[in-house]
């Protein structure tokens, strides 16, 4: 594993408006921009778009995908990847489906967040201890938890759950939906660790460069593990919701995710060299990827379209943070 | 004790232990898993099964010779899947449309390099992570051929087509022709070539070779355009065999190709590994998935049981390399 100690800049990372460097600066106001451009134009295009029960819809399709991706963002803060966080979800979902259906929402819902964990500290060892590249650790985990999903649910289709369980999914509470509710407290309780504890500092510092967070004392190995295990459990934190949205579940539930998750984290303005971004950013970037996803409902886009889009905006967006990150062609190039 | 293994010079092994200790696992891996099938199953060691093996492995290995390149340059690949879906798609398109099959090849060979340039040019030019802009690439592939098709297969091929799969040529089948030929040539290249200079090199150390001043960049393109070209031509035999073109037959083959070249013994680091061993690791991919089949295990646990498989072998080899 080649480490960059030294990631020399190519200009000096001057404090400029709003403290932010000039390429966070860009990263700041371009999405900004991107997401007004598309609210305008889906309002002009679209009659519905700017509809009450539309927005709500937008905001149930934001949230569950903000908490898949939220987790991964820690993980790409430390420079590290979760290509698992998918069909992690998947194979939450089923477990959980198939327990509350089966009369136990107390078991499923454990079931569901101990596997998504047990797949995050899996994905951990492997990459903080035995030292596995950690795309092709993830990977690896990837194809396991498809699989055991696979061989949980035999090709069946699990629908019907109790109303009880549909509330943080599909619930109130007076006009703002539950999950919107979860969202903004994950969103603040990430926030918070990753920007107000040594731990959170350490994550950064560890992306920033590992090399030196090692050689200053850091539990680096222990961090990692961390990260890891939150990005699995998020994974079957948002199967919950999911699951609870849409009152089905199958195999085939995980496969669609990583793509949107990933989208999200690089819309968000998370560099996937680690040390720079944050939650906050992902949530932009998953409400940016849902209003999309519903533009192109409303426009009449046909889902074939839908993975094209995401590894288009997947590409660009990294590629427009590259250029006017001034890294063309240095730190990368080569897996970390 | 610490001082010795730190100076392997001052071990003294046997020839017969260095020759093993370098033999990358999926040797092991064949011959264990060759030994126990023979003994478990009387299907196993007959010809036709490992005629169905060596036909199974010929799309694996011919797209796993490119990957191997991607991974000597510390990168990977994984639109390749997607990519050879889409080339079956476009190939089938428009033979089934009434162009002539050489155009059709062609056509089929150009997306495939074109994907690879796309590829090649975000990763060397602009630098970013190889996975996140195959990834992108996955998702533009597959949308591509979803559209093209519909979402459905393409069927009434004409009858010559099926001569990529079915087709004999002095007793053996064209697939493995086809295999053996990608195999010389993708030898050739690497080890005789500039192309395969730069591409231990750039494993190595791509910063230094860019500081140097050579063009590097250009090289590390190619490798992945190779790649995206020899994923089209896994293409015309998985379309052959299936007699149809599907959208989505590719998805998860780059995840068998990256099985096969890591259980070869090539690493993600710096370059070490080689494209002989690929073609072991693929024979081992392949007979371990014909085994678990003869075993009646189900297509989704196979799935599992590869991706663990290639967690264990990654982990042995970084575990390898923290001692070294």
């Amino acid at each position: 594993m080649t480490m960059q100690a030294v990631r020399p800049s190519a200009r000096p990372m001057k404090p400029d408006l709003l403290g932010l460097s000039p390429d966070r600066l860009f990263v700041v106001v371009s999405r900004l921009v991107a997401l007004t451009l598309i609210v305008v134009t889906l309002s002009i295009l679209s009659p519905y778009f700017l509809t009450w029960s539309n927005l709500i819809n937008v905001a149930r399709h934001a949230a569950p995908l903000f908490l898949l991706s939220a987790g991964l963002t820690l993980v790409v803060l430390t420079g590290g990847i979760d290509l698992s966080v998918g069909s992690v979800l998947g194979l939450a979902a089923c477990l959980a489906a198939s327990l509350i259906t089966g009369g136990s929402l107390v078991l499923g819902i454990a079931a569901a967040l101990g596997a998504g964990l047990a797949c995050g500290i899996i994905n951990g060892v492997l990459v903080a201890y035995a030292g596995v590249p950690s795309f092709i650790a993830t990977y690896g985990m990837l194809w396991i938890a498809n699989g055991l999903a696979y061989v949980f649910m035999q090709g069946e289709v699990i629908y019907g759950l109790p109303a009880e369980f549909r509330v943080i999914g599909a619930g109130f509470v007076g006009p703002i939906p539950v999950p919107v509710l979860i969202m903004v407290v994950t969103l603040i309780a990430l926030h918070v660790l990753s920007h107000r504890t040594p731990l959170g500092r350490g994550i950064y510092a560890i992306g920033g460069s590992p090399v030196a967070a090692r050689l200053s004392g850091m539990p680096v190995q222990r961090r990692l593990m961390f990260v890891y295990a939150v990005s699995g459990l998020m994974a079957s934190f948002a199967a919950l919701v999911v699951v609870a949205r849409t009152n089905a579940a199958d195999v085939s539930l995980g496969e669609e995710q990583l793509l949107p998750a990933l989208a999200a984290v690089c819309l968000g303005g998370t560099s996937l060299f680690g040390g720079v971004g944050g939650v906050a950013g992902t949530a932009v970037g998953a409400l940016i990827l849902a209003l999309v996803l519903n533009g192109m409902n409303l426009l009449g886009i046909g889902t074939f379209w839908q993975a094209g889009v995401l590894g288009f905006i997947i590409l660009a967006s990294v590629f427009a943070d590259q250029i006017v990150g001034g890294r063309i062609g240095r730190a990368g190039g080569t897996t970390q | 004790m610490r001082t010795a293994a730190g100076h392997p010079q001052l071990v003294r092994r046997s020839r017969a232990v260095q020759v093993l200790a370098k033999l990358p696992g999926a040797a092991y891996l064949l011959v264990l898993m060759s030994v126990l099938l023979t003994i478990a199953t009387p299907e196993f060691f007959s010809v036709a099964n490992l005629t169905n093996v060596a036909l199974q492995v010929s799309v694996l290995s011919i797209v796993a010779f490119g990957m191997t390149l991607v991974i000597l340059t510390e990168g990977i690949d994984l639109s390749l899947g997607p990519v050879l879906g889409l080339c079956g798609v476009v190939m089938a398109l428009l033979v089934v449309a009434g162009w002539p099959l050489a155009v059709a090849i062609g056509a089929a060979l150009l997306i495939g390099a074109a994907f690879g340039t796309l590829n090649g040019t975000l990763v060397a030019y602009v630098g970013m992570p190889p996975f996140i802009v195959t990834l992108g690439a996955f998702g533009i592939a597959m949308s591509f051929a979803m559209v093209l098709t519909e979402g459905n297969s393409v069927t009434g091929l004409p009858e010559y087509v099926r001569l990529f799969n079915d087709g004999v040529f002095l007793g053996i089948p064209v697939p493995i022709w086809a295999t053996a030929a990608c195999f010389v040539l993708t030898y050739v290249l690497l080890y005789y070539t500039k192309l395969g200079r730069y591409t231990f090199a750039i494993g190595g150390n791509r910063q230094a070779l860019i500081l140097s001043g050579s063009p590097a960049r250009i090289y590390q393109v190619l490798v992945y355009v190779y790649a995206g070209a020899l994923a089209a031509v896994g293409s015309f035999i998985m379309t052959a065999r299936m007699n149809a073109a599907h959208p989505t037959i590719g998805v998860g083959l780059e995840f068998d190709a990256i099985a096969a070249v890591i259980l070869g013994g090539t690493s993600f680091e710096k370059g070490r590994g080689g494209i002989v061993g690929t073609i072991v690791g693929a024979l081992a991919v392949g007979v371990l998935r014909n085994g678990l089949n003869l075993m009646g295990v189900s297509t989704e646990w196979q799935v599992a049981v590869v991706g663990m498989v290639i967690i264990i072998a990654v982990s042995l080899d970084s575990l390898r390399g923290l001692n070294r």
